[in-house]
């Protein structure tokens, strides 16, 4: 039992990673119509920044600003420069030009960096695990990555529901031309957009900084499965992709932890193991054609 | 012999040795220098390079042009590079590939083509033992054989109980195979991972769950370093210690994990603190180039020059006698910064393998001792079923 409950929280914790680059990509798809590939540079750029400033001052706190100060700033020349040119281009361009910004960013990290990953260490007050129930240990760190998740997926709610932006936010995925004709400034809000996608994606390569390895190459390992949560969520939507984030962090954890052990029961171990392992990795990419088949557009689709 | 006719020869002797001493022997290294395995194939590249550049920019007096391609860690690309460098450039020469999927890939092709290619890092089985090929040279070790001697390892350090992981591919499962095979105690846990899963918060849990005495996992590159990090994390480094063989544990590794790798056991060919000459020279020459540490991928890049240079020293720099160069090669007349270095019967090393800690060295950062032997003159486990 306490092991569901760890694995639980370790699919919440996949999920909210997944859901600080999902709310951004499919804000920037679903109001500019743009598929944005250089989303997952902005994570590395985000964790580079953060990281290296972590690791010079010996502050993981003066991380913070850095990872989103840079990853906020990359989000906006990159709209500025490339993006803005590419809205009335068929997907093809975007992905094209999106796919090249993918290799200057990596070439780029490459000549500043190295190859060699960077590593920053845990923050004082986050190492170690807490026991949350009897027998259930808890690392502290990934605790506060799901609270910072959750926290973001309040205010992102709040700020699309409640606030003068948001209400032009949601009308834009709606309906471009018609926010256009009614004299708002599309150009702004576009690159406010863009910003605040670029500013979660920092935050989530920042948090990832300290669990995984921060090296160039780690946006892309992150980018599909994003896409597959923006699909699944439905486009445009933060509600969905918040709810399909959750479903495939929880979706892929447990496949990984479990469906070896079920299918032990029916074959041999070695193959088992094998088998498993094969269809786990697959199982995220099964969910979203089982979603598709039922609900085309996504689970909140034309919902924001 | 007449004037003319002595002039005549000697412009046809001019001209069969033009060919060797103004055009360099061409070698094409295909590696991964992308991505985050991007350092294990920039290592070897520079560890080859290094052995050059010590000899004066030729291998063993010949002059010799490196062409370095990216391979991107996938198969398809290795395949066509290889094509492109024997159709294109004439090359005969290769070594480089980093991972066993690449080179299941692309090896096969290099051989039939007639062209020889010694592996500084990668040894499928596949490739070792009935597919083994006359042209085909491992000068780093057979896959399984890393494995075998954490196994034995574990077995010698007195666990009874292991839980198992690595990535889903060949040599991940090469990796279980080899373990398995030299550990005397329980499999208690066994676990494929992805291999391009970064979080094992999954995995971490099942381990703790089980309640094994040992953990043997094999992660190369940044998964290693993720993997050890998280390991910490979830509190296990205290609890259950870790028994890994090279791969999951180089200088890089080390050198990011910091103290999470206080007490691992890794077994290996190579460590920094060998002391031999040729290590020593190579040592010195590494830290006066480079200001990172010395990965034993380095090490084996240098190892496969070193035993280039001493074919190509015996055959004059000539690859046109296929038969020559094999025969020079086989000898291994070069010193390894292992120590002792020969080629069995299927072309894949018998050489020692060490026991390996990870200590607080004379700086307080960790490093890693040798502290034993745990096989001696090992070769592997294929070379029986290979027939040449």
């Amino acid at each position: 039992m306490t092991l569901f409950l760890e694995q639980l929280l370790n699919g919440m914790q996949l999920g909210v990673t997944l859901f600080l680059l999902a709310a951004g990509l499919t804000l920037i798809f679903g109001i500019m119509g743009v598929i944005n590939l250089a989303h997952g540079s902005i994570y590395m750029i985000g964790a580079y920044a953060g990281t290296y400033v972590a690791a010079t001052t010996g502050s993981f706190l003066l991380g913070i600003p850095a990872g989103l100060a840079a990853a906020a700033l990359t989000g906006i020349a990159v709209e500025f420069l490339v993006v803005r040119q590419l809205y009335d281009r068929d997907h093809l361009d975007q992905v094209l030009a999106t796919f090249g910004l993918i290799l200057i960013f990596n070439q780029a990290i490459t000549m500043i960096f190295g190859r060699q990953p960077l590593f920053v260490g845990l923050p004082e007050a986050l190492s170690g695990s807490v026991e949350l129930l009897p027998g259930l240990f808890y690392p502290l760190y990934r605790l506060a990555i799901i609270a910072v998740g959750l926290l973001v997926a309040v205010g992102l709610y709040l700020l699309i529901n409640r606030t003068r932006v948001g209400m032009l936010v949601r009308a834009g995925s709606t309906n471009r031309e018609m926010v256009r004709a009614l004299g708002v400034d599309i150009r702004l809000l576009y690159t406010a957009v863009f910003a605040l996608g670029a500013l979660l994606a920092g935050l989530a390569g920042y948090m990832a900084g300290p669990i995984l390895a921060v090296q160039v190459g780690m946006g892309e390992q992150i980018l599909i499965t994003t896409f597959v949560v923006v699909v699944i969520g439905g486009v445009g939507s933060v509600k969905g992709a918040f709810y399909a984030s959750l479903l495939l962090g929880v979706t892929d954890t447990a496949l990984r932890a479990y469906l070896p052990g079920l299918l032990r029961q029916v074959m041999v171990g070695p193959e088992a193991d094998a088998l498993g392992a094969g269809i786990s990795s697959m199982g995220i990419y099964l969910l979203m054609a089982i979603v598709l088949l039922i609900r085309p557009k996504g689970l909140f689709a034309g919902s924001t | 012999m007449s004037f003319k006719g002595s002039l005549l020869a000697l412009a046809a002797t001019a001209l069969v040795a033009l060919p060797a001493s103004a055009e360099p022997v061409k070698i094409g290294m295909i590696t991964t220098l992308s991505g985050p395995a991007g350092y294990l194939g920039q290592d070897i590249r520079d560890g080859f390079k290094l052995a050059m550049e010590m000899e004066g920019g030729t291998l063993g007096g010949v002059p010799a042009e490196l062409i370095v391609e990216d391979d991107g860690l996938k198969p398809g690309n290795g395949r066509q590079i290889a094509e492109r460098l024997i159709t294109n450039e004439g090359v005969k020469l290769f070594t480089g590939i980093v991972f066993s999927n690449v080179a299941g890939a692309t090896v096969p092709d290099i051989v039939d083509s007639g062209a020889f290619y010694l592996s500084p890092n990668a040894g499928p089985s596949n490739l070792a033992g009935k597919g083994c090929h006359e042209n085909y040279f491992v000068v780093s070790w057979q896959n399984d054989s890393l494995h075998e001697s954490a196994g034995q390892n574990a077995t010698n350090l007195g666990y009874k109980s292991a839980f198992v992981l690595a990535p889903n591919y060949q040599a991940g499962k090469d990796a279980i195979a080899g373990f398995k095979r030299y550990f005397k105690g329980d499999i208690v846990g066994e676990i494929y991972t992805s291999l391009d899963q970064t979080d094992f918060a999954a995995e971490m849990a099942q381990i703790r769950a089980a309640k094994p005495e040992a953990v043997f996992q094999f992660h190369p590159g940044g998964l290693g370093i993720a993997f050890l990090r998280q390991y910490q994390q979830a509190g296990l480094a205290e609890t259950v210690p870790m028994v890994v063989a090279a791969p999951s544990m180089d200088g890089v590794t080390l050198a990011a994990v910091g103290d999470a790798a206080l007490g691992l056991n890794v077994s290996s060919h190579w460590n920094s603190d060998f002391d031999n000459p040729a290590n020593a020279a190579f040592m010195k020459a590494w830290t006066a180039a480079y200001d990172r540490p010395a990965t034993y991928y380095a090490s084996q890049g240098y190892d496969t020059a070193l035993a280039m240079a001493s074919a190509l020293k015996a055959t004059g720099g000539s690859l046109d006698d296929p038969a020559a160069f094999r025969e020079a090669l086989r000898k291994a007349d070069f010193a390894s910064v292992r120590g002792k270095f020969a080629f069995g019967p299927n072309q894949h090393p018998v050489q020692n393998w060490y026991a390996l800690k990870v200590e607080k060295g004379a700086d307080g950062k960790p490093v890693l001792k040798t502290v034993g032997q745990v096989f001696e003159d090992r070769g592997d486990t294929y070379a029986a079923e290979c027939k040449m």
